[in-house]
């Protein structure tokens, strides 16, 4: 069933259908959770209205390390199955991925500046993700640095895997050191931490965010499938002149 | 509200880099569905 679904022209056709719609939902939640989270959302008792920035700053942290994670995937799928559709993903994420863990990077700090007096302390939550941000970058410099790109998705793939040991550490960070981050305030078995009138506009804006990087992530796969196709024709195309050439 | 160019900064940053994204995934798709649909033209005019 996998190989089904993860053959470019299946890949093509399902996305094709299924982008406008990602794009389209996904931009229609952002923009509410964004206007909800700027205008409407109360102000924090402590931190008054710096809180705002965590509307930004929470959807981008998850989609940095969900984005690594897919990056996994998809270098397990290329590793084991050796599919070419996974090797094209996976180096289409890296990109995407590296820019929501920098513009997590940065809205934080922007968050820190007025909350802690400073634009960066070497906390393990922040040290954690900007190793996380290191590794996106490595993976994007590995897949572009072999004339071959079949080693260099191979060797990204390895790196991709071995930096899967990061994600933990990001998550727990916060738990198994004294840091200046303060805790997770919303988890997956307990109940969140986080009063209704500011969890609302946070889910918003997190799956908003979430289904535009589906979004960019697929419609980048996409182009990248169309212009593999491209650079098969036109070599096919100059391998028959060379021939015919040959023959005349 | 206090603390506005931070939240200003952020959000710009926050809503920018999506879009900028966003436009890039589109011309890219659109200039490789082009040059696809020109390259099976040509391909099919070579045919008949």
């Amino acid at each position: 069933m996998l190989h089904r679904f993860a053959n470019p022209g299946q890949f093509l056709r399902l996305s094709g259908k299924v982008l406008p719609w990602l794009f389209w939902t996904g931009g229609l939640l952002t923009a509410v959770g964004v206007a909800w989270g700027l205008f409407f959302a109360p102000d924090d008792w402590q931190q008054g209205d710096t809180v705002r920035i965590m509307y930004v700053h929470v959807p981008f942290a998850w989609l940095a390390s969900a984005g690594y994670f897919s990056l996994a995937v998809c270098s397990v799928l290329s590793l084991v199955w050796r599919h070419p559709l996974a090797d094209l993903a996976a180096a289409e994420i890296a990109p995407v991925g590296a820019g929501f863990t920098a513009v997590c990077l940065a809205t934080g700090s922007l968050w820190g500046k007025p909350t802690w007096g400073a634009w960066w302390v070497w906390d393990a939550r922040l040290t954690s993700v900007f190793v996380l941000f290191l590794l996106y970058l490595g993976h994007i410099a590995l897949v572009r640095a072999f004339d071959d790109p079949t080693r260099g998705y191979r060797a990204g793939a390895i790196l991709a895997l071995v930096g899967v040991i990061n994600l933990p550490i990001i998550k727990f960070s916060v738990d198994w050191w004294n840091t200046l981050h303060q805790p997770a305030s919303i988890g997956l078995t307990g109940a969140p931490s986080i009063a209704s009138s500011m969890l609302w506009p946070l889910l918003f804006s997190a799956i908003g965010f979430s289904l535009l990087f589906a979004a960019i992530t697929i419609a980048r796969t996409r182009a990248a499938v169309m212009e593999r196709r491209i650079r098969s024709l036109l070599m096919a195309k100059a391998s028959s002149a060379g021939e015919q050439e040959a023959l005349s | 509200m206090t603390h506005l160019p931070y939240i200003v900064a952020a959000y710009v940053i926050a809503v920018g880099l999506p879009v900028i994204f966003a436009a890039e995934a589109f011309f890219r798709v659109r200039s490789a569905r082009l040059r696809l649909e020109a390259i099976d033209m040509r391909r099919d005019r070579g045919r008949s």
